[in-house]
């Protein structure tokens, strides 16, 4: 096998057996990239020459042997968290060609780890979008199916590592952004806990749901990819004390006498009947493995969409009143006023679908729209909350779909904000819990593209949704399918 | 028809704090545009606020100062408007649940005090400042300041006249000085002042229709505006007009307020919950640790004034208006141990006086307090007269000479000695004895005709006591 298919774990192997250097691993995903990139459109800037200078920077960290778990791993970041040495567009046309003074915490920790940073990949434009289609570059594809979008906002992430253009990524996921594309192209995708991992460095979306999470090729790598960027930031001061665990410890215990919970609310219709097929015979695996299942109600399901569309559009419509091309950024300046340059440079800035966000949220906040709308929304919230913290007194971790579909034509949806929404129905509720979940493959749809499960487990209780993913993965072969590329 | 005046005032005190509120920037001014900044301050994309704790406890101290109540959770809110000195597009603020809330202060007006309510006090970030000036077509932004820490402290509409407004912003500036938290200085704009004010009918309940007032960075320009800002409602309602809800700006160099913006401009701030910052919990134990640290304050400086050193309550007041004054006074006392009448009288007269003439503030002062002291001290033990003493004030002011060297160099001691004073009187009243003459016949008012003569005779050096005593002695032994 060529070393761009390893995983995390097989490569670190390999590093330390000496059986190839970090020059020689990256050349190959270097190779990869130049073979498929131009077909997938992963990434928005690869620098080949910092690739190059990274892999060597960790092949004398390995020599001394000072390697940490990551040295010398080829890692790709969503281009929404701030680099130092690499542009940070967010795929906005705003921000193109933006180079940050500072690093992120998520990205000085690699580079710290002595991890090689692959590039940026791309997205929809500030994390807002289910299929990368609003990217101001082009839509990154889904590389089951180059005609099918990859999911998104972190399209580009899910599809770097299901083409082997990366051996892990970092995603965001703010509403299922990390664990929907995931869950399209068929790799393991995780939202830890809010608060987990530091979110400085990474460019808002909305705030209070916003986490940075793992993109892998298994979910041991998801576990070792946690491990690096879990933990408290003084420069987040939403990111909490809790120390984190060594998230490997007990990854392998299996899940007999575990309880699992499967929800009413998500198994509705127009969910693709080979989605639930699949995730019915998951449930019927995990029973097999020793786990206990229980049918359990979180009533305040219906309401997730549009609680979320308001909470997420009023952070969003605040987090991006920054963009005004007065201090970076792309100015456009027609000799007019202030308000006329304010005006031409966000009009041209923007994409239509952050627009259309930035004004449902501007409505949301509004005087005397406040308590009808954000209040409400986050009264909501609360009994969503609840609904989990009422289930995990019975159980340790849900099972559900991820998505509803699997990957949709580029296109298809684009045309539709509400259906294009509908595609987070089921990854949503963790974001406004603030719980960890998890996407994993769990086969193929008609189409042939893959299906994706999702565990969600309690707040700060990765741990046993890591768990339960590994106990399917090791009985089940999906996460081995790679697409023909 | 007659009319009520309604004021509510809204002060902003600049931190001194070590760094900015949100990030590590030194919040120090005067340094070159732009240089106090960092990506934190500048609000680029991705980073995160970080609360300096310092900012917290100022608040805290403002708080129980002021008679608040001090609420834990606290919580920030982002307010937001577009403007080019503010980098995020809104301002990090505190909204419906502030740390301080309910307190109140006193005023003393024309020898009453009176008790003025404060809605509230919150922590924020100050914006940067644009720069037009000085550049042809273009406008430049300093955003230094962006991140500086403010409270703002809001009135209830308790203030009846500019009298009360200035008083009221004066004990504030002196609580806040007091306090160290801020340097008060309105010049830089260190602390500043908005008001709202209003008319209504003499009798009438319901409060006028408010204007909010903008740009009065001294007291003097706070009296002007609101002075001239009640000549133009009164007019306007006079005329049958009505107030019109909006927010009027003072133009010092016109001595005038202008409309800045009407309330269908005014804006929609969009409040929202800071989801960057976790509510400010503020600890029992918190709270207990400041209440210790509080310095004494203007209130309580002036009661021990009055108790302690037997001042007048208006000499107390005029004492404890700035912590330097009171400070300068209390070291002079404390020098000398005597006398704290005649050393307010002597702070409050001559000091004070020469350091208007000069223009200097007490903190400048050239004066020691132990210099003033030696001053007292020969005053007190008789070595000099009370005349005298402005003489050596005069030539002790700007020196590093203590009074009794300047006493001792100019040969200004008082002659306290008998013998001497009569050597003084005899050639007075052997030169006049016409008027002896008719001293004893009955004219009892040439006795300040002698009086004067000696001590014309000793230069202003004789005790005047003594000469009092020792004229009236030799004249009757004239009869």
């Amino acid at each position: 096998m060529e070393p761009y298919t390893w995983t995390l774990h097989e490569a670190r192997a390999k590093l330390d057996a000496g059986d190839i250097s970090a020059v020689e691993l990256t050349a190959s995903l270097l190779y990869r990239i130049e073979q498929v990139e131009p077909q997938v459109l992963a990434y928005n800037c690869v620098a080949p020459e910092l690739v190059e200078a990274q892999a060597e920077a960790a092949d004398h960290l390995i020599h001394d042997g000072k390697a940490g778990p990551l040295t010398g791993l080829g890692i790709a970041l969503k281009d929404n968290m701030i680099t130092q040495d690499l542009p940070t567009t967010c795929s906005a046309r705003l921000l193109e060609g933006f180079v940050s003074p500072t690093d992120g915490t998520i990205a000085a920790k690699l580079k710290e780890a002595g991890s090689v940073v692959m590039g940026k990949t791309n997205m929809d434009e500030f994390a807002m979008g289910s299929s990368t289609e609003n990217s101001a570059t082009e839509a990154t594809r889904n590389p089951w199916d180059l005609n099918r979008a990859p999911g998104g906002s972190s399209g580009g992430s899910a599809a770097a590592v299901a083409a082997d253009l990366c051996l892990a990524a970092l995603g965001s996921d703010t509403g299922g952004s990390i664990r929907q594309p995931a869950s399209l192209c068929g790799v393991v995708g995780m939202k830890p806990t809010y608060g987990r991992v530091s979110r400085y460095g990474l460019v808002a979306f909305a705030s209070s749901l916003d986490q940075i999470g793992p993109l892998t090729k298994d979910v041991e790598d998801a576990a070792l990819l946690l491990n690096a960027v879990s933990g408290n930031d003084p420069l987040d001061s939403t990111s909490s004390k809790r120390e984190a665990p060594d998230f490997m410890d007990g990854l392998k215990d299996g899940v007999a006498g575990m309880r699992i919970g499967v929800p009413k609310e998500y198994f509705i219709d127009g969910t693709d009947p080979a989605v639930l097929t699949a995730v019915q015979s998951a449930i019927q695996q995990m029973t097999k493995l020793g786990a206990e299942i229980v049918e359990i109600s979180l009533p305040h399901t219906p309401y997730a969409v549009s609680t979320y569309y308001l909470i997420a559009t009023a952070e969003a419509s605040s987090n991006l009143a920054r963009f005004d091309g007065v201090r970076y950024g792309n100015r456009v300046d027609n000799g007019g006023d202030l308000l006329a340059m304010y005006m031409a440079t966000r009009e041209a800035g923007f994409g239509p679908e952050v627009k259309r966000r930035i004004m449902l949220g501007t409505y949301a906040l509004s005087a005397g729209y406040y308590d009808a709308y954000y209040k409400k929304a986050q009264q909501v919230r609360s009994l969503i909350a609840q609904d989990l913290t009422e289930a995990f007194e019975q159980v340790d971790v849900l099972l559900t779909p991820t998505s509803p579909t699997g990957a949709f034509k580029l296109g298809e949806r684009t045309a539709d904000p509400l259906k294009m929404y509908l595609s987070d129905i089921y990854t949503i509720s963790a974001n406004l819990a603030g719980v960890p979940a998890i996407s994993q493959p769990c086969g193929l749809d008609g189409n042939g593209v893959p299906i994706g499960l999702q565990f969600i487990g309690r707040s700060f209780d990765e741990a046993s949704v890591l768990k339960a993913a590994w106990a399917f993965e090791n009985a089940t072969d999906f996460h081995t399918a790679r697409p023909a590329l | 028809m007659e009319y009520n005046v309604v004021i509510g005032l809204e002060v902003h005190c600049q931190l001194s704090t070590r760094t900015k509120i949100f990030c590590g920037c030194s919040p120090v001014f005067g340094a070159e545009p732009n240089r106090q900044t960092c990506p934190i301050c500048l609000g680029h994309p991705g980073v995160l606020p970080v609360l300096n704790r310092a900012v917290v406890h100022a608040g805290i101290m403002a708080g129980l100062a002021t008679h608040c109540e001090i609420r834990s959770p606290n919580v920030f809110s982002r307010k937001h408007y577009f403007y080019p000195d503010l980098p995020k597009g809104y301002q990090i603020s505190q909204y419906d649940k502030p740390i301080c809330e309910h307190g109140h202060l006193e005023i003393l007006v024309d020898g009453e005090t009176k008790r003025i309510g404060l809605t509230r006090i919150h922590m924020e970030e100050d914006a940067g400042k644009n720069m037009h000036e000085g550049l042809d077509g273009v406008s430049h932004v300093d955003l230094n300041r962006a991140g500086v820490p403010l409270l703002e402290a809001v009135s209830e509409p308790d203030l009846r006249s500019p009298e009360e407004a200035v008083a009221y912003l004066k004990k504030m500036r002196n609580i806040v000085i007091y306090l160290g938290i801020c340097d008060g200085n309105m010049e830089r704009g260190n602390l500043r002042c908005d008001a709202n004010i209003s008319l209504r009918p003499k009798g009438q309940k319901e409060f006028g229709t408010k204007v909010e007032m903008k740009n009065m960075n001294s007291f003097r320009f706070l009296r002007q505006a609101l002075e001239y800002e009640i000549k133009r409602q009164t007019q306007v309602l006079n005329e049958g007009g009505t107030i019109v809800q909006e927010t009027r700006l003072w133009d010092a160099k016109r001595g005038v307020t202008e409309s800045m913006r009407g309330k269908e401009m005014a804006h929609d701030y969009r409040y929202l919950p800071e989801p960057d910052l976790a509510p400010v919990m503020i600890s029992d134990d918190w709270i207990e640790q400041v209440k210790k640290e509080l310095p004494e304050l203007p209130d309580d400086k002036r009661n021990r004034f009055e108790s302690e050193y037997g001042l007048s309550l208006y000499d107390a007041d005029v004492l404890t208006s700035t912590r330097e004054l009171a400070d300068y006074y209390e070291q002079t006392v404390k020098a000398f141990d005597k006398a704290p009448k005649t050393t307010c009288n002597w702070v409050m007269g001559e000091l004070m006086g020469r350091l208007n003439e000069d223009g200097t503030s007490i903190d400048a002062c050239p004066m020691s307090p132990a210099q003033l002291a030696g001053l007292v001290a020969a005053i007190e033990d008789g070595t000099i007269s009370g005349k005298i003493a402005k003489t050596v004030f005069a030539k002790l002011f700007g020196t590093d000479q203590t009074a009794m060297q300047v006493i001792e160099a100019e040969g200004l001691v008082q002659e306290s000695d008998p013998t001497a004073i009569d050597a003084m009187i005899t050639p007075v009243l052997d030169a006049n004895t016409d008027k002896v003459a008719a001293y004893l016949g009955g004219k009892d008012k040439l006795f300040g005709f002698f009086v004067g003569q000696v001590m014309k005779a000793s230069k202003g050096q004789a005790n005047p006591q003594l000469v009092n005593e020792r004229l009236k002695a030799l004249l009757a032994s004239r009869g």
